[in-house]
């Protein structure tokens, strides 16, 4: 009878001692931000931890993206996955097609009675994460784009103007034709293939990259880079390979340290590759708007999303969305998204944000860092809101795998280009098929 | 002589039972994991498991029908012979040299293991920075003493020698232990009788040490094999990632690329089961027509 007694209160204490503990829930926010990036994300969650008691977000690394969104569907298979989940640009639309394994951020954000205003974000971000309805289907969270960087003591030692940047195609040739006439290895060189020469080419001379505006009009979308404009440009790119004016240093972001350590002059890549090149380039270097061809009517428009966005999982507890739909309402403020912009090189996605940034002087203080603002805060056209394909991790693989073959010479652009058509539709198809409703 | 090869059981459970432990771990770690991807390769579904179709062999047609994928075949081929040759017989040299080292083998031979104790994908990560074009040691070494431009980013002959070198560098430790082993195991007796004839050193080891050695050669052939078909896809993933074009892309890269990157389970289990498939076949082959050549 005592021990019952002993039992029992000591239950009734438990209970109490947890009671704070149970009133605060828990939001689970796999990421895949390592290293600097990793110290921002868990400042913004103690941040939003510190101004409130109701809920306390748990942010953990997950690993990079694509090993983070495996790990995902591992766990929403098993029955645990997290409730937030960061997923890049590529996995949009496969995130899109799992209908039943997320929930739209307007949704949340409406059950949860959050004042929330799709508008005020940039229509080149968030356009990108909105579906035909008009409902935003996941958070934008790290933007980049593709920007133009150039060594300017380079361009100096070359006789080129420090001061003035090729901003078309013709331009970028006769400049590296230039450097190269003056010693340079390695005149031009470029990370991240498709995003930057077919896919954000693309965008950027308001070209379709696939049909169904580039799969926003359903997973019906086949590849159509094989456009005169495309194949001009990939000839071009051929021809500067040929004569050592280009040099190809690898797939997605291996070119960079060639930029950063000065063997490169001239670099394409992402607007995120900002932080490194501000960290380790040991000369004066300059930002600027990607080249584009000038004779092209409607260019140039604006280029593509990069980065990634925030998915909400589906069936977790309503108390738990009204935390995600409150962290999402601070992520939102225009102050924090301001200082997360001057702290990452990210795009600031709202319009307000933006305008603090400017008011703060900070463009002035580092020029350059709006190249990659001023490239997307533009109206959007139907062939220029992004590209959202299926198994797209696949078509990128096959594009880097095709045009590979051209700076061998193994194939020619047409060659590489038709091969990749082929193969990628192949890819879009089994996507299709898979996920058909 | 049969008494001596066969344990004779009186029991009937017995020796089942001592199987069992095995049995069970056979069970769970391979023909499970088997079954699944039998079952997967002829479902489509999407990554989040949440609608799953039976598509019968559409996976395999669609994989045959893509002239990548059998392109991959030829590059796996060239791959696991190279890999297979080269360690078993750069193993076997060190081995001999190790064998007959008197002062300071144990220092040799750990420091011949340790490359075991590396991961795969670290492997890869040290092979790349010592080749990387521009910045590397090696590949500046290779500028500067003989005037080779080294490229594995456009240079398949370069990419194919790195991933090779890479794989072999990771085995060459355990083909070590095997064969030291086995050279150990031969009777100093026969050796010595064979010197007191007047055999010289190379024909002891080719007409001694090499014939002994055979049970050893053989196993370590089968398990090379499988090794290079299905243990390198990290140091593929960290050194060329199959490029240039698809110049280094062997099968086991793109079960890797396609499953666990890009989500696709039905493809990518469908070529798992091509690529089991295929070593099934070789090991049956190995079985039952070099074995015939091994002396016990």
């Amino acid at each position: 009878m005592k021990l019952k007694l002993h039992l029992a209160a000591l239950a009734a204490v438990t209970a109490l001692a947890s009671l704070p503990a149970q009133a605060q829930t828990e939001i689970q926010w796999w990421h895949s931000m390592g290293g600097a990036l990793g110290d921002w994300v868990n400042d913004l969650a103690n941040e939003f931890n510190a101004s409130q008691k109701d809920f306390k977000v748990v942010p953990t690394f997950k690993g990079n993206y694509d090993e983070a969104m495996t790990a995902a569907m591992a766990a929403f298979r098993a029955g645990n996955a997290p409730n937030i989940l960061q997923v890049f640009e590529v996995g949009t639309a496969t995130m899109m097609a799992a209908k039943g394994a997320v929930k739209p951020v307007g949704e949340v954000m409406k059950q949860a009675g959050v004042a929330f205003n799709p508008k005020s974000y940039v229509p080149a971000v968030s356009g990108y994460y909105t579906a035909n309805n008009g409902e935003m289907l996941s958070f934008p969270f790290n933007s980049s784009t593709t920007i133009f960087y150039y060594n300017k003591d380079a361009f100096k030692a070359a006789g080129l103007d420090p001061n003035k940047p090729p901003t078309t195609w013709p331009e970028v040739t006769l400049a590296a034709a230039k450097l190269k006439a003056t010693g340079s290895k390695c005149p031009y060189t470029t990370s991240w293939m498709s995003w930057v020469h077919l896919e954000s080419f693309s965008l950027w001379h308001n070209t379709l990259f696939a049909t169904q505006n580039n799969g926003f009009g359903g997973p019906s979308a086949r590849l159509a880079f094989d456009s005169p404009l495309h194949l001009r440009h990939f000839e071009n790119l051929a021809n500067m390979s040929k004569q050592g004016l280009f040099v190809y240093k690898g797939r997605a972001g291996a070119s960079t340290p060639s930029f950063v350590s000065g063997e490169c002059a001239m670099f394409t890549g992402s607007s995120g590759t900002y932080a490194d090149v501000s960290k380790g380039a040991k000369f004066a270097y300059g930002l600027a708007a990607m080249p584009y061809y000038p004779d092209v009517v409607g260019a140039p428009q604006n280029t593509a999303i990069g980065g990634a966005s925030l998915w909400v999982m589906a069936g977790k507890k309503p108390a738990e969305y009204k935390g995600v739909a409150e962290f999402f309402k601070f992520l939102s403020d225009p102050a924090v998204q301001s200082a997360s912009h001057k702290r990452t090189g990210y795009l600031p996605i709202t319009t307000a944000a933006y305008e603090l940034t400017d008011k703060s002087g900070f463009y002035k203080e580092k020029p350059g860092t709006d190249v990659a603002v001023t490239q997307m805060i533009r109206k959007t056209t139907d062939k220029s809101r992004g590209i959202r394909l299926g198994n797209f991790v696949q078509v990128r693989t096959i594009l880097d795998e095709e045009t590979e073959q051209i700076w061998t010479g193994k194939k020619t652009a047409k060659e590489a280009l038709t091969a990749a058509i082929t193969r990628g539709n192949e890819q879009l198809e089994r996507f299709e098929k898979a996920n058909k409703p | 002589m049969a008494a001596e090869k066969y344990a004779v059981f009186k029991s009937g459970w017995l020796p089942w039972a001592l199987l069992a432990p095995q049995g069970l771990i056979i069970a769970v770690f391979f023909f499970w994991p088997a079954a699944q991807a039998l079952l997967q390769s002829m479902q489509m579904q999407d990554s989040f498991g949440l609608s799953r179709q039976w598509v019968g062999l559409d996976n395999f047609r669609s994989l045959f029908a893509d002239s990548a994928y059998l392109e991959a075949f030829q590059t796996t081929a060239v791959f696991s012979v190279l890999v297979a040759v080269l360690g078993l017989s750069l193993s076997l040299v060190l081995a001999v040299f190790a064998d007959r080292v008197v002062r300071g083998a144990l220092l040799y031979r750990s420091m011949l293991i340790v490359p075991y104790a590396v991961a795969p994908a670290v492997a890869g990560v040290l092979w790349v920075f010592m080749f990387a074009p521009s910045l590397g040691v090696v590949a500046y070494a290779l500028r500067h003493f003989f005037e080779l431009e080294w490229n594995h980013l456009l240079n398949s002959m370069h990419a194919m020698t790195l991933i090779v070198a890479a794989a072999v560098w990771k085995q060459i430790s355990y083909n070590f232990l095997f064969f030291l082993a086995g050279l150990q195991s031969i009777p100093k007796s026969l050796i010595e009788a064979a010197a007191i004839d007047g055999a010289r050193p190379w024909h002891r080891f080719w007409t001694i040490q090499l014939p002994l050695l055979s049970p050893t050669t053989f196993f370590l052939l089968v398990i090379n094999m499988v090794y290079a078909f299905f243990d390198t896809f990290a140091i593929i993933d960290a050194t060329t990632q199959g490029g240039p074009g698809r110049d280094t892309a062997i099968l086991v890269f793109k079960v890797y690329q396609d499953g666990f990157k890009g989500g696709d389970l039905g493809g990518s289990a469908a070529q798992s089961v091509v690529l089991m498939v295929i070593v099934v076949a070789l090991t049956v082959l190995q079985f039952r027509y070099v074995e015939k050549k091994v002396q016990y």
